[in-house]
């Protein structure tokens, strides 16, 4: 399989990575010759074979519903790039 | 000094023929000196590493012993240190000081272990030759215009240059086997779920796994001792009691099975001098009454296809919170929220970091899933089958660890050529092996890592298996002249 600059574009966008066309190219060929090689799975004799999704087939494990964990708000928003009030701040989203 | 292993040193600690301070600042001056050359540090603690150094002489003098107690190691800068920048290898966490530790760091720091720094790694762990990082390239101590191997490149290059005696790597396809075995130097991948993955950044959770990386196989079991164990943290934990993985280092190899894995011996790709010296390694073992006898993993020719879907799947999701807004990089005046996420990301993130990316995002979109991602994981459990049939005659595999010698830097410039000199690492990764490699011989001056492959939880088997090779064979005590 083949990708052009509009898909790589496309993918970029669902990937939230800002790209401009210039990049978009660079990255096509790239991204093509990794589709072409993952294709050498179409001929795997997978006919039945249950998807493994955990090498050992561990189960989630589950622990009391209780609280574990302290309230460290102010060291985590120490280390953020933008806080006021205890809130996150991002540019405006509701007008 | 240089020639002195992790565990030779520990000894010395014990005997108190030198204090934890001597030791650490020996290395320290190593570090300053030497590093320059390899760039394999990304940030060198010393204050907190001689604080460390003092706390482990005060718990010497009491005569307490533990198993790493004031010996000096390094972190790869993929596990989070509090207080200390944990930069993955990216712009996207160079201002990232993390407010907590990986339990790796924890359980290493209650061992006794002092951090000297935090080693240079691929970006995220993504890359097998160290080009990745933001922080420039590391360098191969055995030929500085070579690389030293990926992802945990700084980790090898540091221990091979023996700046420091132990350091800790991850491995997701190959990235504590391949960059110990262009650096000379041994290296153990645990079986999946042996080592905490609470506070190891994630790139692939299903496959990533933390290890020791050293001069010795008893070094990697002594560190290991220190580093496994169950964490509640870690959802994937395997809860197993504590193991003593240096119990089998003296046991005989009188009637061991090797199985050699013929499809990682045939492959066009594989250095016929890489092969002479697996072969010589395999009449040593022999040599010691090991038996070896060929064994068949048919499907493993499609691992790196099936690893090239499940890694990118899952780096794409785990990737998803870097986003610019709770910590880490942040482009400069975001328009909206949409332009805050996406150049935060785009500036944030190096060439292949993205293009994995978008690989994941690609294989997991609408309409694709089951193409690509649930047909890979059904490969993955044939693939995983053939080992448990192969395991049914034989007690270790072996095989080389790359099919190449450490290439030059900048020589693979095309991903996919890049994707194959993990050719042979990934499958123990896709099944969840443990598996290990150590160094087994020297082609023009560049070491040749051996690799063994082991059955689940058989790690102190491994290691026993290495450390009787390591009796009869110096390889793993060679230092490279410049750093000797």
């Amino acid at each position: 399989m083949s990708v052009d600059t509009s898909e790589v574009r496309r993918i970029a966008h669902l990937s939230r990575l800002a790209m401009n066309d210039d990049q978009a190219r660079d990255f096509a060929g790239g991204l093509s010759d990794i589709f072409a090689f993952v294709e050498q799975l179409d001929g795997a004799a997978i006919e039945g074979v249950e998807p493994m999704a955990h090498p050992l087939d561990a189960e989630q494990r589950l622990r009391p519903d209780a609280v574990t964990e302290p309230d460290r708000r102010e060291t985590y928003q120490a280390i953020a790039p933008a806080v006021e009030g205890g809130l996150y701040l991002v540019p405006r989203v509701i007008e | 000094m240089a020639q002195e292993t992790l565990s030779g040193w520990v000894r010395k600690l014990q005997a108190r023929e030198i204090s934890s301070r001597e030791l650490t600042q020996l290395y320290l001056d190593r570090i300053e000196r030497l590093d320059p050359q390899l760039n394999s540090f990304i940030t060198v603690t010393a204050d907190q590493a001689l604080a460390q150094a003092d706390a482990a002489d005060a718990r010497l003098a009491k005569g307490e012993e533990s198993p790493l107690l004031g010996v000096p190691v390094a972190q790869k800068d993929i596990f989070c240190t509090e207080g200390v920048r944990t930069s993955c290898g990216s712009r996207m966490l160079d201002p990232f000081v993390s407010p907590y530790s990986a339990t790796v760091v924890e359980r290493m720091n209650a061992a006794g272990a002092v951090m000297l720094g935090k080693t240079n790694m691929d970006e995220f762990a993504m890359g097998s030759s160290n080009e990745t990082s933001f922080y420039g390239p590391v360098r191969n101590p055995w030929d500085t215009e070579r690389v030293p191997g990926g992802s945990s490149g700084g980790s090898a290059a540091a221990v091979g240059a023996r700046l420091v005696p132990g350091a800790t790597g991850t491995d997701t396809g190959g990235s504590i086997r391949q960059p110990a075995a262009f650096c000379g130097i041994t290296g153990l991948k645990p079986t999946y779920g042996r080592v905490s993955r609470y506070g190891m950044i994630a790139f692939a959770s299903s496959l990533d796994q933390g290890g020791p990386m050293a001069a010795t196989a008893e070094d990697c079991g002594r560190m290991l001792n220190a580093m496994a164990g169950f964490d509640e943290r870690d959802s994937t934990s395997v809860e197993r009691p504590a193991e003593d993985f240096t119990a089998a280092l003296d046991q005989d190899l009188k009637g061991l099975r090797i199985g050699l894995p013929t499809e990682f011996f045939g492959e066009a790709g594989l250095d016929e001098r890489v092969r002479g010296v697996i072969d010589a390694a395999i009449e040593v073992l022999k040599g010691r009454g090991a038996e070896v006898r060929e064994v068949g993993l048919p499907n493993s020719h499609l691992s790196v296809p099936a690893y090239y879907v499940v890694a990118p799947a899952e780096c794409s999701s785990n990737l998803a919170r870097f986003d610019g807004v709770r910590y880490g990089y942040r482009c400069e005046n975001p328009e909206d929220l949409m332009d805050l996420y996406t150049r935060s990301r785009g500036e944030g993130f190096g060439d292949e970091v993205k293009r994995r990316i978008m690989v994941g995002t690609y294989v997991l979109s609408a309409g694709y899933y089951d193409a690509y991602y649930l047909k890979a994981q059904k490969v993955r459990r044939i693939i995983a089958d053939d080992f448990r049939r192969a395991f049914e005659d034989v007690d270790v595999l072996l095989a080389p660890t790359t099919p190449e010698l450490p290439f030059a830097l900048g020589a693979k410039a095309d991903p996919v050529s890049m994707y194959l000199s993990d050719i042979y690492t990934i499958a123990a990764n896709l099944a969840g092996l443990p598996a290990m490699s150590l160094p087994a011989g020297e082609i023009d001056g560049l070491p040749v890592g051996l690799q063994l492959i082991g059955n689940y939880f058989d790690e102190a088997r491994l290691l026993g298996v290495a450390h009787q090779y390591q009796q009869e064979t110096d390889w793993h005590a060679r230092v490279p002249a410049a750093f000797a």
